[in-house]
């Protein structure tokens, strides 16, 4: 069981999810952050004032997963969110002590399977 | 030598009388200039009222890019008209195009055109020729590149704009012909609509069209956009009697009273389909029954006035029910909006218009032939409209590729053309100085991005 941190380009979400949908990865959380990773400044103009824009915003994904998952997850993230070009971001997988889910009360690797409708 | 002096004076006396005998001098009327001049800055802040409307319905980090395509009209439309477009347009000519007679504003004085200065009226029809420009990018944001686009509108206001502005009210074929149009169903509307159309297809899709719901970000602008629209309509539509007078009053009347019968009629389809009445459908609602009136706001009763708002409703709504089912890339519904609602309104005018209230009759009135003569408006319009945009699209592209590529669509517009963003937060920018002795001693190289994480 672990919890996949995802950072990724804001114009990439899209093809994330859909390849994450396609891999059957499901339940995720998503917040827009800012960062920095070592890519070219952009530069903008405010009245007459030249800006560097050192901070790009950037998608940040959390996905509570069980250990069948963990390949197929990082693998959609890996394919879909790249570029190829510095900055497009980074996937962390941390170890998870336990998950519950709030509404069963369920506990670890069934908390973290989708639930049926 | 007194006496030589006076019968020199009655000479030209009787000269003069002679002369206004014969045709009278137009004069300007003060009453009349008064009311222009305010119509002529109502037009005026239509066009920011598109830039809102428009604005308000594209994504976050397209919206700077959306309204500058509206205002950057102000200035290349507005230049170019007053160079070439206004001559083109207004010059004598013959029945397709005018001359260069008045070309750089030559011989465009203070003498009277109509009952107001003929300055007023070139000033006048220049900010029709913005707004006109402006609606086209309703169909093209999200993608088009900045400098092709202005080529475009610039281009398309010399070689489009001002031909059917001559065509209309420039003394030309269809003028000539006796079709209807008040204040620009044909020249503005349904030219405007049709260009749009061939744009979104030339240009091409944007880079997520059918996979994301591209949704509005900001409904309180569009509303606002609307709003403005609504009131400078006074001016584009009470301004076109050319006049302060009873027909300037009539087209007042029709331009407040159409909008609200559409959108009441808009709100009840809106509701009936989706069990809900929309903010962005209200909005639209207004613009599509101002569009509806304007080809016949001068020669309509009121209570026609309310009908035709309520039946154009119909076809636009449907317009924009059928498009988003399409691989049509038409973004914000120019189509729909300004092409659908110009040809409706353009065509009802033929059915109710009444020489009661100033125009021909119409269909209801006893004149079927006037629906014919206003379908050939529209028609020629059409044709003339799509093949034009289409050629100078074309002839752009060959210097210069139309859209941005899918990188710059997705870090959007803003960034992309302008290097600009809408809604900066301001966290992590530097401020770059260019002056080596202002230069600060000691400047973190980096602000703290905790460990650099993306």
């Amino acid at each position: 069981m672990k919890l996949i941190v995802a950072i990724i380009r804001p114009d990439k979400l899209n093809d994330v999810l859909e390849s994450l949908y396609r891999a059957e990865v499901k339940g995720l959380t998503v917040s827009r952050v800012l960062g920095h990773g070592g890519e070219t400044d952009a530069v903008e103009t405010y009245r007459g004032t030249t800006v560097k824009m050192e901070l790009h915003e950037k998608v940040r994904l959390e996905i509570g997963v069980s250990n069948p998952f963990i390949e197929v997850t990082v693998r959609a993230i890996l394919e879909a969110a790249c570029t190829g070009e510095v900055g497009d971001g980074k996937i962390f997988v941390v170890p998870v002590e336990n998950v519950y889910r709030i509404r069963t009360k369920e506990k670890d690797e069934a908390a973290v399977t989708p639930a049926l409708h | 030598m007194v006496s030589s002096v006076l019968s020199a004076a009655a000479l030209l006396a009787a000269a003069v009388q002679e002369a206004a005998a014969a045709a009278p001098p137009p004069t300007v009327s003060p009453a009349d200039t008064a009311w222009m001049l305010v119509s002529t800055a109502l037009v005026l802040l239509m066009t920011p009222g598109v830039a809102f409307f428009y604005g308000g319905l594209v994504r976050a980090k397209n919206a700077l890019n959306t309204m500058m395509m509206c205002m950057a009209a102000f200035g290349v439309c507005g230049v170019i008209w007053a160079v070439v477009g206004y001559s083109l347009a207004f010059g004598t000519g013959g029945n397709y195009l005018g001359d260069f007679s008045f070309a750089l504003l030559n011989n465009v004085g203070l003498d009277a055109k109509g009952t107001i200065p003929h300055v007023l009226f070139m000033a006048y029809q220049a900010s029709f020729a913005v707004v006109t420009a402006t609606l086209i990018a309703g169909a093209i944001v999200d993608r088009m590149r900045f400098g092709p686009y202005l080529a475009f509108i610039g281009l398309w206001t010399v070689f489009v704009y001002a031909p059917i502005a001559h065509w209309v009210w420039g003394g030309g074929w269809l003028s000539k012909l006796g079709v209807l149009d008040f204040a620009g169903g044909t020249v503005v509307h349904i030219n405007a609509g049709v260009a749009a159309t061939v744009a979104a297809i030339v240009v091409g899709r944007r880079k997520d069209f059918g996979r994301q719901a591209m949704l509005p970000h900001n409904v309180p602008f569009a509303l606002l956009g609307a709003a403005l629209l609504y009131f400078g309509w006074f001016g584009f539509n009470g301004g076109s009697a050319l006049a302060s007078n009873a027909s300037a009053s009539q087209a007042f009347a029709a331009t407040m009273l159409a909008p609200m019968a559409t959108l009441v009629v808009w709100m009840l389809l809106d509701y009936f389909r989706n069990k809900h009445a929309t903010a962005v459908g209200a909005a639209t609602a207004i613009v599509v029954g101002l569009v509806v009136i304007t080809p016949a706001a001068g020669f309509v009763s009121p209570q026609s006035a309310l009908f035709m708002g309520a039946l154009g409703a119909i076809p636009s709504y449907y317009a924009i029910v059928w498009r988003s089912r399409t691989r049509l890339d038409d973004s914000l519904d120019v189509l729909a909006g300004h092409g659908v609602g110009g040809m409706t309104g353009a065509l009802l005018t033929g059915v109710f218009a009444d020489a009661a209230w100033g125009g021909t009759n119409g269909l209801l009135h006893g004149n079927p032939g006037q629906l014919l003569k206003q379908a050939t408006g529209v028609a020629a319009t059409i044709v003339y409209s799509a093949i034009a945009s289409f050629v100078l699209l074309k002839a752009i592209a060959m210097v210069s590729a139309l859209a941005a590529d899918a990188r710059a669509q997705g870090r959007g517009m803003d960034i992309s053309q302008h290097g600009e963003e809408a809604y900066t937060n301001g966290e992590g920018a530097l401020l770059v100085l260019e002056t080596v002795e202002a230069q600060p001693a000691a400047r973190p190289a980096k602000v703290a991005t905790a460990g650099g994480v993306a």
